[in-house]
C-alpha cells in the first residue's frame, strides 16, 4: 500500500476541519458543504464510504445490499497483531462489516448500482467480503439494468488474507464479465488511493474511467519502485492526472462536479441505453 | 520451558520450513519454462511480439503440440545468465509482456488451440516505465481475457507465483503446482515490508501467508501438485519434465474430451473461496 505524506489524515476537531494539505482549518459546515475539498488549496480529503453515499447518491434513495456479509480470518493470520483483533477494531470505528458498501441508489434521478470502498476500514484492501459484496454488487446490477458505480479508494490486496485476497481479483472480473453480457456499463471512479490488485483487476475495467484529482493510481507504490530500481519518479507520478495524460483515465473530475458529471453520463448511458443494446438488431 | 517458549520455538520451525520452500521455488538452478517447454513439449515454435509496438521478453508465447494435441503456448521466463537475466527481467513482465499474453489468447481463441502456460514470476515489473504505459490496465485486461477465452486453458506454477503477475496466466481450467512451487499475493519480502515495516522478516512472513504448495490444493486454487525429483527440480530437470510430461497430457485430454464451457470457468473463479453460499 502507498499512502503519500502529503495525504495525511485530515484532523477533524471540535473547532473545526484541517486540511491534510496546507494545513489551514475550516468550520465543520463549511468543510462539509465543499464535499471535503479544501475550499483553499482544493486538496480532496479521503471520505468514508458512507460519506461518499451522502455525496453522490440522491437523498433518502440508497437502500444497502448484503449489509451482515462478513468475512473470516481464513489463515489465523498473526503479523504485529492478530488480524481478528484488527477486524474487530476496524468493524467498530468505520460501522461497517468490511472495507466497502454497496447498493442501490438513485444519481440525479437514474437508477445505479452503487460501491463504495471505506479507505479507513484497513486501507480500503480487497480481503474475500469485501470481494464478495463487490462481486454480488455487479451481478444485481446486470440482473436489475442497473449501471454500475463504483468508487475505489484501495490500497490493494489484504495481506493478513493472503493469496485469497489475491483471487479477488479474478472474482470481481469475473462477475464483470456478467454486467458486460449484460450490455450494462460500468462506471470506475478511482479516489485516492487505488493501488495494487484493486486498480489491476476491476477499477481498471470500467467502460468510461473518472478519477478525483491527485488521487495516487497506481500498481506498485512509489516507495517500492524507488526501493527496487533507484529510479528518479518523474513530476506528479502516478496522480490522476498522470495516468488521463497517457490515455488510461477519461477524466479528471472534481469532487464538487462529480455528480454532476455522472448525471450527464448516466442520461446517455442509463438503463433505457442497456435496453437497446439488449433488443435484438 | 514456557508455554510462549513451545509456541516461539513451534513459529521458528513453521517459518524455516515456509522459507525452505521459497528458497527451493528461486534455487538458481531450477529449471525455467523454456527448460520445461523444451522437454515436455513437441514441435515448440516461438512467435514474437504484442503487435502494438513491444515484445517483451520476459513473457514468451508460441505454438507447440502435446501428443498430437496442438497447443498455444504463453509462458514467464528468468533469465540465467547475468546478460539473460537483464533481457527478461527476472521474468519480470512490462505491460507489453501482459499485451503479448493478451496476444495469444486472442489466436488461441480464433484458431481454437487449448492454451498451456507456465507461470514463474516474481511479480510484474516494479517500474516508472512501466507504470507510465499503464502496468495496472495491461494486467487488468489480461485477467479479463483469460476468463473470455473460449478454449479449454492448463496452467502449471512452476516456480514463484508472485502477486498479480502471476495472476495474468493463472485463470485456467485445470490448475497444477510443482512441489516446490508457490502461489502468493505478494512476495514475503514485500509481504514483512508492509505487515512487519522490516523486509528482513521475510521467513516470518512466508510461514504467516502459508504459502507452500500444498496448501492451494487443499484450498481448491490448485487442481493437483505434480511431485518432483528428491530435493526439489534443480537436481535433475530431465526427471522433473518426466514427471510433469504426463500430467499435463492427461489434464490436457479431459478438458478436451469433455464438454467445454468457459463460463464455467468464471464460476469457478467466481465461487472460488467458498466462503460464501450463493
Amino acid at each position: 500500500m502507498a499512502i503519500s505524506p502529503a495525504y495525511a489524515r485530515p484532523r477533524t476537531v471540535d473547532s473545526g476541519f484541517t486540511c491534510g494539505a496546507c494545513q489551514r482549518t475550516f468550520p465543520m459546515a463549511q468543510a462539509a458543504g465543499s464535499l471535503y475539498v479544501c475550499p483553499t488549496c482544493g486538496h480532496h480529503s479521503r471520505i468514508s464510504a458512507h460519506e461518499r453515499v451522502r455525496q453522490l447518491a440522491d437523498k433518502g434513495t440508497f437502500q444497502e445490499w448484503d449489509a451482515n456479509l462478513a468475512g473470516r480470518d481464513r489463515l489465523g493470520f498473526v503479523d504485529t497483531k492478530a488480524y481478528v483483533d484488527r477486524l474487530a477494531e476496524a468493524r467498530q470505528r468505520q460501522q461497517l462489516p468490511d472495507a466497502i458498501l454497496t447498493g442501490a441508489a438513485s444519481i440525479s434521478g437514474h437508477p445505479v448500482g452503487l460501491a463504495s470502498f471505506d479507505f479507513g476500514f484497513l486501507g480500503g484492501s480487497l480481503s474475500t467480503a469485501v470481494g464478495e459484496r463487490l462481486a454480488r454488487a455487479i451481478e444485481r446490477s446486470a440482473t436489475e439494468l442497473r449501471p454500475f458505480v463504483c468508487v475505489t479508494s484501495s490500497g490493494g490486496a489484504r495481506m493478513q488474507e493472503g493469496v485469497f485476497s489475491l483471487m479477488q481479483m479474478a472474482k470481481s472480473v469475473a462477475a464483470l464479465h456478467q454486467l458486460a453480457e449484460a450490455h450494462v456499463p460500468f462506471i470506475s471512479i478511482l479516489a485516492d488511493p487505488t493501488m495494487g490488485g484493486s486498480i489491476a483487476s476491476f477499477a481498471a475495467l470500467g467502460d468510461v474511467i473518472l478519477a478525483e484529482p491527485k488521487a495516487m493510481i497506481g500498481f506498485t507504490g512509489a516507495r517500492v519502485i524507488t526501493q527496487a530500481t533507484y529510479e528518479q519518479l518523474p513530476a506528479g507520478f502516478q496522480t490522476s492526472e498522470f495516468h488521463h495524460a497517457r490515455g488510461l483515465i477519461d477524466q479528471v473530475v472534481d469532487r464538487r462536479q462529480l455528480r454532476e458529471v455522472l448525471g450527464r453520463l448516466l442520461a446517455v448511458l442509463g438503463p433505457s441505453a442497456a435496453e437497446d443494446a439488449r433488443r435484438p438488431a | 520451558m514456557s508455554s510462549t517458549d513451545l509456541d516461539g520455538a513451534a513459529a521458528g520451525e513453521a517459518a524455516q520450513a515456509a522459507w525452505a520452500h521459497v528458497e527451493v521455488s528461486r534455487h538458481p538452478d531450477r529449471p525455467y519454462s523454456l527448460d520445461l517447454v523444451q522437454r515436455c513439449l513437441d514441435d515448440f515454435i516461438e512467435l514474437h511480439g504484442d503487435r502494438q509496438g513491444g515484445d517483451d521478453a520476459a513473457v514468451v508465447i508460441g505454438l507447440a503440440r502435446l501428443g498430437g494435441q496442438p497447443l498455444a503456448v504463453v509462458a514467464n521466463q528468468k533469465g540465467r545468465t547475468l546478460e539473460e537475466r537483464g533481457k527478461r527481467n527476472f521474468g519480470m513482465a512490462h505491460p507489453e509482456g501482459y499485451r503479448k499474453a493478451q496476444r495469444l489468447f486472442t489466436l488461441a481463441g480464433r484458431l481454437k488451440l487449448p492454451v498451456v502456460s507456465f507461470i514463474d514470476t516474481p511479480g510484474a515489473y516494479p517500474g516508472v516505465a512501466a507504470e507510465e504505459r499503464g502496468q495496472a490496465w495491461a494486467i487488468a485486461q489480461t485477467l479479463e481475457a483469460q476468463l473470455a477465452l473460449p478454449t479449454p486453458y492448463l496452467a502449471v506454477v512452476i516456480g514463484e507465483g508472485g502477486s498479480g503477475g502471476a495472476l495474468a496466466t493463472l485463470l485456467a481450467d485445470s490448475v497444477l503446482v510443482l512441489e516446490h512451487a508457490f502461489l502468493s499475493v505478494a512476495s514475503p519480502e514485500a509481504a514483512a515490508a508492509i505487515l512487519f515495516r522490516d523486509a528482513g522478516r521475510k521467513q516470518q512472513a512466508a510461514a504467516a501467508l502459508r504459502l507452500e504448495a500444498a496448501n492451494l490444493l487443499e484450498w481448491g486454487i490448485a487442481d493437483e501438485i505434480v511431485p518432483e525429483p528428491p530435493g526439489g527440480a534443480h537436481t535433475d530437470w530431465d526427471e522433473t519434465a518426466r514427471l510433469l510430461r504426463p500430467r499435463l497430457e492427461a489434464r490436457l485430454l479431459e478438458l478436451t474430451s469433455r464438454g467445454f464451457d468457459p463460463a464455467r470457468r468464471r464460476e469457478r473463479y467466481r465461487r472460488l473461496d467458498g466462503l460464501f453460499s450463493a
